[in-house]
């Protein structure tokens, strides 16, 4: 007897995103679930996007810093830094925003978007620092300092949605929505969004990220929920892609900042560090990110070679 | 839940004004209305049709399809109208429904359109003698007419059983035997048969006002017992709908999930 292997049927695809001006990255576009190739259509590789800061970092810990740090300055030499090291998008996070760092005004933050912008090729996301009243203030100035360069903006949130989805949708850009680790609550920021005018097809989910051992479990889930229903249940707020900013959560943990005289049954503290990130970056693609936002080059590296693997065939 | 637009009927006076001067301003207006309303699906129930029922239906079908993306349900007695219907309709947006057949034997004729035009098809649960007293008698007529289907090549997920139910100013007891039909049905075949119901008779003959509230409040039961599908009047019952998908589980909640 022939062996059939039984497949799942889907009702939604997830919409293509495409970004960028000069050169442009596609993400989304699947009507299957992760790299199940043999039941749908998987058309793009999940995309790494290299992060980077307005400013130099308050928080990077040594493992970051060696890397980092010889650019870190000036935020164009850092993203051409990561265009030298293989980078596809740049994620620019406006830390120096947030008011207990610098409180930077939103100009200078534009000043920064243009002047990158003019200098790099690569397509480019535009994050604010997470604190929501300022976000509302920030993203809408770089949104349409931006105009044209068909960015991501983030992250609109409950309580911010409107400033920010307005101002995405002037500027031509598309937009992650970010909820607190909730299927529920991330279909009803979707609703609301949309319900602005704001097109689907530009939406991507931000389910709130975590780090391995530090609540992965509950984004791994909801990710896993939010995916499921969308392609099986055919949910369409919920057919959407989604972003998984793990370098952020990664590199604020214990495992890729004890040193080995601290803790030496850890191990060495690069490999530990690198792995930290890669491990955590592979596990949500298997949850169904489709972009990813990291810091570490060689975590990168790791994570990168896992997509290929699995995209094989 | 399939939803069927219930509201272009005969029976209404505005619809048979406009049929009578196939004016399709007022059919289209209100095929419009129950599409943003939620529906499916659009019923013609252009009833016995004897005089000239191929046109009529003709019309009605085209008429429908113009205004609206949806596949129409076509209720008639008239096989010849509904033949007509058959070939007219426009797949591209769906099978059309044929409404319908039973076990009496005038209205075999269904089944073979139904094989013909590969078509599904609801067959009431009711014999020529008469209407079946409870819900055993109705399942009965059931596996009754899932033979004739096997007969006629129609695949059983092709059929719509649909249990009949009768006004509840005049018969109370069958609303409770309705129900238990709807849940019998399914037990017949796996994977379940699917069921339907004319929703709005259970009212017939109530005051105008309590007509939504009995409406809403048994196709909550029918949806719990797992029925697959209605014919409504979209807009009175898509709240209920709605609200009855999330307690089952069947759509995700969202504070918003009557908005869309």
């Amino acid at each position: 007897m022939s062996f059939t292997i039984p497949k799942e049927t889907y009702t939604g695809r997830i919409p293509e995103i495409v970004f960028g001006k000069e050169k442009k990255v596609f993400i989304g576009g699947e009507s299957s679930l992760p790299f199940l190739k043999f039941e749908g259509d998987f058309p793009h590789k999940p995309l790494i996007a290299f992060e980077i800061q307005d400013d130099i970092p308050e928080d990077y810990p040594d493992e970051l810093k060696s890397v980092y740090s010889s650019v870190w300055d000036d935020p164009v030499r850092w993203a051409k830094y990561c265009e030298s090291l293989g980078a596809e998008a740049i994620a620019l996070r406006l830390m120096s925003t947030h008011p207990d760092s610098k409180n930077a005004k939103p100009e200078e933050s534009a000043d920064k978007v243009k002047r990158i912008l003019s200098e790099i090729n690569s397509p480019l996301i535009i994050l604010g620092s997470n604190h929501t009243e300022k976000d509302s203030e920030v993203l809408p100035v770089v949104a349409d300092a931006s105009r044209g360069y068909n960015c991501i903006i983030g992250k609109a949130q409950e309580g911010n949605y409107k400033t920010i989805a307005a101002s995405a949708m002037a500027g031509g850009h598309s937009l992650i929505a970010m909820s607190e680790l909730d299927v529920n609550l991330a279909k009803q920021l979707n609703i609301l969004i949309t319900q602005m005018g704001f097109q689907k097809e530009k939406l991507i989910i931000d389910p709130m990220c975590s780090a391995l051992g530090y609540g992965f479990e509950y984004t791994y889930s909801v990710m896993e929920r939010i995916r499921i229903a969308g392609l099986i249940q055919g949910d369409s707020m919920l057919c959407v892609p989604m972003v998984a900013d793990v370098g952020f959560y990664v590199w604020k943990t214990k495992e890729v900042q004890a040193t080995e005289e601290d803790i030496p049954e850890w191990g060495s503290l690069h490999e530990r560090a690198v792995i930290w990130e890669a491990v955590t970056a592979c596990c949500f693609l298997l949850s169904g990110a489709e972009l990813l936002i990291m810091r570490h080059p060689e975590a990168i590296g790791i994570t990168k070679k896992f997509i290929e693997q699995l995209c094989l065939s | 839940m399939l939803i069927i637009g219930e509201c272009l009927s005969i029976i209404s006076k505005k619809v048979r004004e406009a049929i009578l001067k196939r004016d399709k301003e007022p059919i289209q207006k209100i095929a419009i209305e129950q599409w943003k309303s939620g529906a499916h699906m659009i019923e013609a129930n252009i009833g016995p049709a004897e005089d000239d029922g191929e046109k009529l239906m003709e019309w009605m079908v085209t008429t429908i399809q113009e205004a609206v993306p949806l596949p129409v349900s076509l209720d008639t007695t008239n096989p010849h109208a509904m033949e007509a219907g058959l070939k007219v309709h426009n797949n591209q947006w769906g099978k059309p429904l044929i409404n319908s057949t039973s076990l009496d034997p005038d209205r075999f004729i269904m089944f073979e359109l139904s094989a013909k035009y590969n078509a599904p098809i609801i067959a009431l649960t009711v014999g020529k003698g008469g209407l079946p007293r409870d819900a055993e008698e109705r399942v009965e007529i059931a596996v009754k007419l899932m033979e004739k289907a096997v007969e006629y090549g129609i695949p059983f997920e092709d059929i719509y059983l649909d249990p009949l139910v009768l006004q509840i100013s005049t018969s109370q007891q069958q609303a409770k035997e309705a129900l238990r039909a709807i849940k019998l049905f399914q037990e017949l075949n796996d994977p379940p048969m699917k069921t339907i119901l004319g929703l709005s008779n259970i009212s017939n003959g109530c005051p105008k006002h309590i007509r939504p509230i009995l409406n809403r409040y048994f196709l909550a039961l029918l949806m719990y017992e797992g029925l697959s599908a209605a014919i409504v009047n979209p807009s009175e019952v898509i709240e209920t709908i709605k609200t009855i998908d999330v307690i089952m589980g069947k759509t995700l909640y969202a504070h918003s999930y009557l908005e869309i």
